[in-house]
């Protein structure tokens, strides 16, 4: 265990910008767990005599047209943010790496579902997301299954991909000429050189399941009006814009440094994965 | 040539009849009855009766999906329950923003990803590539429509510039001088995509400047200016051309946002604002063209692709 | 023709650097073909690099020494910088020929691109060169060929166009860094008599840079030795297997497969091949020769000159009585 995050965190030295990413990534992660205890008010709490106002003393990032505070709304906004990205990253790897694997390994399994995957990803991303919420009714895990749907499908061909690689890999079929099984041949060969391009994708799924999550919010169709969530506030803040520009900055720089620590992990991660799997994981879909 | 193509095309063909079967379906698992998801709640009996039997709703699912396949062959999208037309017009009236901000947004991208990512590649490892890539990755983690909000603060609250909203047809009056409504969506769209062409561009120049046919070109006594453009940036654009497939659905996806933030009539806001009013057709109809649109693209690019890279032909 | 002296190639700061390549010298006359030997990691490729001038600026640089052609010194020059002085006369061609060609130009715009350079003929004259190059070569069709791409080309031929391309760079030098080691051995002879027909009847000095013995006693006149980044023997092909000077040099002959001892155990040279910079002190050969004594360790070995301008670094080469 010990061994394990000592390598993950050896891409982070001597790369002061990863390691900053990184930084931001953990104090984002506590900001959502001890929202409570850090915000100081309370997010929901309406103030119309405090209605608008620039930061200040009391109010740092300042408060929005209901008096709100919005440093208080932008840290319990992590919580959001961290649910939807763990969640769609969940789903993402739940649902695409099994696909991925066994269609690697059972061609004709694999012509079926690959196949499938092309139709899907023939949608572009944000209106796959639409029409599936368009039928699940909006919402927080509806937003997460909508997005979650978006990115099995890169998850899917990517773990296709290094699979087959893996699979001709001279130690691979080493394995196989002595007689090992398939079972073994995944636990022991596929599985364990997977988890290291997969954490890149994880980390640039992650990334762009916030930018989703965001467009969702400020169309109207993500997450409820009444939970505070980045997206949201955009979107409700949106008409304000040239009295309060203060309100868009925060949740918007919330988002911008959210994806941008996780796109900083996600490259320095790749950097040291083997040259032949880099360019692999090269798939970027919005 | 000819078998190449006629494969790429059928393959396209086959994803889009799967396709268009998810999208048939897409009416049927809307929750409620499909007839008053087609015609609104406020559709009088006698309005189902005739869609039923128009739709052949009687009949079995595979027979109406056909029906729905035929009309669709024909131009028939079906109608808009919102305005009461078909949904195609419907479609048709918002295509030209649409496509002209797709179109000027691509300029941007090209302009502006494929000789930024080429000067980051040549002063590879200096400060000014530190920076442009850096820039880079921040502009592809910046929502769009944050940086259009903030673009119409500065450029049309502030500065007056340019106008922050709308787009008038440039064959109305105004002309092609209405283009300038374009300007700031087509920036705030193309920042995240140029972006990323940038850094596919640097990324491939430099994998290809590793390669010993660039040794072999330095070799010959070739100007290093000469090596990079007709001998690294020529094999670097092969990744390029692939990406701009990608490249176009992101456009859609962001597309659909941006002109909602600047008030665009396109196909994007159009969706966003059936899927409010519960315009189901519309949305059925939007989805189906840009899968067509997609498909189509990707398969120009691969086409394209081909006709770039001689080793193609044999694979 | 071209002469090398005292190069040392070295990675690392300008301060706490580490020679990978440490005092190379040798010379190569009008016409005769030098093999450069050694194992891999030896430094030989390194050392055709920083000759031609495309050491990449990142990488291993060259901290001394001078290389001289026809009287003018051209390291630190890449190859345009010497086109440009009026001293282009160094070509190379290279290992793999797989991927030593552009993939998307045509061989005729790559040989004419070659010929532009260096020769200044007139752009329709151009192609009627290179079909001339590619017929020298030997490559069948010549005309045909200049309109077909690297990838439909077998690997014999593309080293071919890349021997066209190198001629059309008028060269009095050819760098060959082992370019017959990815190919048949049928067409790795055809490529051999290829070099030393150019070789007599345009007076071409080549530097052959080969790990294989074979070879070398089948093309070059004389041979330089690499080991651990220095030259340690060079003597003629005859002398280099009939009268081997340097311990390594003899080692490395007694590997060689001989029908004599058809079904004895093959032999090896005991231990791994010294990295360049590992053994700071003495010969750096020492801790695998089974020759070696305390002064070996201790002492850099001497330049022993034998006769027939026979060089050794050795304390004791073989064949001098101490």
């Amino acid at each position: 265990m010990i061994a394990a995050t000592r390598s993950f965190l050896v891409p982070f030295i001597r790369r002061p910008v990863a390691a900053a990413g990184l930084g931001i990534l953990v104090c984002m992660t506590a900001a959502a767990i001890l929202a409570p205890i850090l915000a100081p008010y309370d997010p929901s709490k309406i103030e119309p005599i405090s209605r608008l106002l620039p930061p200040n003393a009391a109010h740092w990032f300042g408060t929005d047209q209901f008096g709100r505070d919005i440093l208080s709304r932008v840290i319990y906004g992590a919580r959001l943010a961290l649910l939807i990205g763990v969640g769609v990253v969940s789903f993402a790897l739940i649902t695409g790496v099994p696909a991925g694997v066994l269609s690697a390994l059972y061609p004709r399994f694999g012509r079926v579902m690959m196949r499938l995957i092309d139709v899907l990803m023939s949608f572009p991303a944000l209106l796959l997301a639409l029409g599936l919420i368009v039928i699940l009714g909006r919402g927080v895990s509806n937003a997460i299954l909508a997005i979650g749907v978006v990115y099995l499908t890169t998850t899917s061909r990517i773990t296709y991909g290094l699979t087959l690689r893996l699979r001709t890999e001279t130690y691979v079929e080493a394995a196989n000429s002595m007689g090992a099984g398939a079972l073994w041949t995944i636990r022991k060969h596929v599985l364990p050189n997977l988890v290291s391009p997969l954490l890149v994708q994880a980390s640039f799924v992650f990334a762009f399941a916030q930018l989703s999550a965001a467009s969702l919010d400020f169309l109207g169709l993500g997450a409820p009006p009444e939970i505070p969530s980045w997206g949201n506030m955009l979107a409700e803040g949106r008409i304000f814009i040239t009295r309060a520009p203060w309100l868009l900055f925060f949740p918007g720089f919330a988002i911008a440094i959210t994806a941008f620590s996780l796109n900083l992990v996600g490259d320095a991660l790749r950097d040291r994965l083997d040259p032949r799997f880099r360019n692999m994981l090269n798939g970027n879909r919005r | 040539m000819g078998s190449y193509a006629m494969h790429r095309t059928a393959a396209a063909v086959a994803t889009l009849a799967a396709a268009s079967v998810i999208i048939f379906f897409f009416i049927h698992a809307i929750p409620g009855d499909p007839l008053y998801v087609l015609l609104g709640d406020s559709a009088t009996p006698d309005q189902v009766d005739a869609l039923r039997t128009r739709l052949g709703l009687d009949q079995p699912i595979v027979f109406q999906y056909f029906q729905w396949l035929a009309n669709v062959a024909r131009g028939d999208l079906g109608t808009s329950i919102f305005f009461q037309a078909p949904v195609t017009r419907v479609i048709r009236d918002g295509a030209e923003t649409s496509i002209l901000l797709a179109s000027i947004t691509m300029i941007w991208i090209t302009l502006i990803g494929v000789p930024v990512g080429v000067i980051a590649a040549m002063r590879h490892g200096s400060w000014l590539d530190q920076c442009l890539s850096g820039v880079a990755m921040l502009l592809a983690s910046i929502p769009t429509f944050w940086v259009g909000l903030y673009l119409i603060l500065i450029f049309a609250a502030w500065l007056g510039w340019l106008p922050s909203s709308g787009y008038p047809s440039i064959f109305e009056q105004g002309g092609l001088t209405n283009l300038r409504y374009l300007l700031l969506p087509s920036l705030a769209l193309a920042a995240p995509n140029a972006a990323l062409i940038l850094r596919l561009t640097r990324a491939s120049m430099l994998d290809v400047a590793r390669e010993d046919y660039i040794r072999t070109a330095r070799a010959k006594g070739i100007r290093p200016m000469r090596v990079i453009l007709r001998h690294i940036l020529r094999n670097a654009l092969l990744a390029v051309v692939s990406a701009f497939g990608f490249t176009f659905a992101a456009l859609i996806s962001e597309a659909v946002v941006t002109e909602t933030v600047f008030a665009l009539p396109g196909i994007g806001q159009l969706v966003v604002q059936s899927i409010l009013r519960r315009d189901y057709p519309v949305i059925q109809g939007i989805i189906l063209v840009t899968v067509v649109l997609y498909l189509a693209v990707n398969l120009l690019v691969d086409l394209s692709y081909r006709l770039l890279d001689p080793r193609v032909e044999l694979s | 023709m071209l002469r090398v002296r005292d190069l040392s190639i070295s990675i690392g700061g300008q301060t706490g650097f580490t020679d990978i390549v440490s005092s190379v010298s040798f010379e190569i006359g009008k016409g005769e073909i030098l093999g450069l030997v050694g194992e891999s990691g030896c430094g030989k490729s390194m050392t055709s690099l920083a000759i031609m001038g495309l050491l990449d600026r990142a990488g291993p640089w060259v901290r001394t020494g001078r290389v001289e052609l026809a009287g003018f010194d051209v390291i630190h020059s890449e190859p345009y910088q010497r086109v440009e002085a009026g001293h282009g006369g160094i070509a190379m061609i290279f290992q793999e020929p797989m991927s030593s060609l552009n993939p998307v130009m045509k061989i005729g715009e790559q040989i004419e691109e070659a010929i532009a350079v260096h020769q200044r003929t007139p752009g329709a004259k151009r192609t009627l060169t290179a079909r001339e190059l590619l017929e020298m070569v030997r490559i069948p069709d010549a005309a045909m060929q200049l309109d077909a791409y690297p990838h439909q080309l077998s690997g014999g031929m593309r080293q071919r166009v890349m021997i066209a391309i190198a001629l059309a760079c008028q060269p009095q030098v050819l760098i060959a860094d082992e370019p017959t080691t990815a190919l048949d051995v049928t067409v790795q002879a055809q490529i051999l008599s290829l070099l030393r027909e150019l070789c007599d009847t345009l007076g071409l000095s080549i530097l052959f840079i080969t790990h294989d013995l074979g070879v070398v006693a089948q093309l070059v006149d004389r041979v330089a030795v690499m080991y651990a980044g220095r030259v340690v023997e060079t003597a003629t092909v005859e002398r280099i297997f009939s009268a081997p000077a340097h311990r390594y040099t003899e080692a490395l002959l007694s590997c060689l497969p001989d029908a004599a001892h058809r079904g004895q155990r093959l032999t090896t040279i005991p231990g791994q091949a010294a990295r360049p910079g590992q053994v700071r002190q003495g010969c750096t050969f020492a801790p695998r020769c089974r020759y070696a004594v305390d002064v070996c360790a201790s002492d850099a070995p001497p330049d022993a000159l034998l006769p027939g301008d026979h060089h050794a670094l050795c304390h004791f080469p073989r064949g001098v009585s101490p």
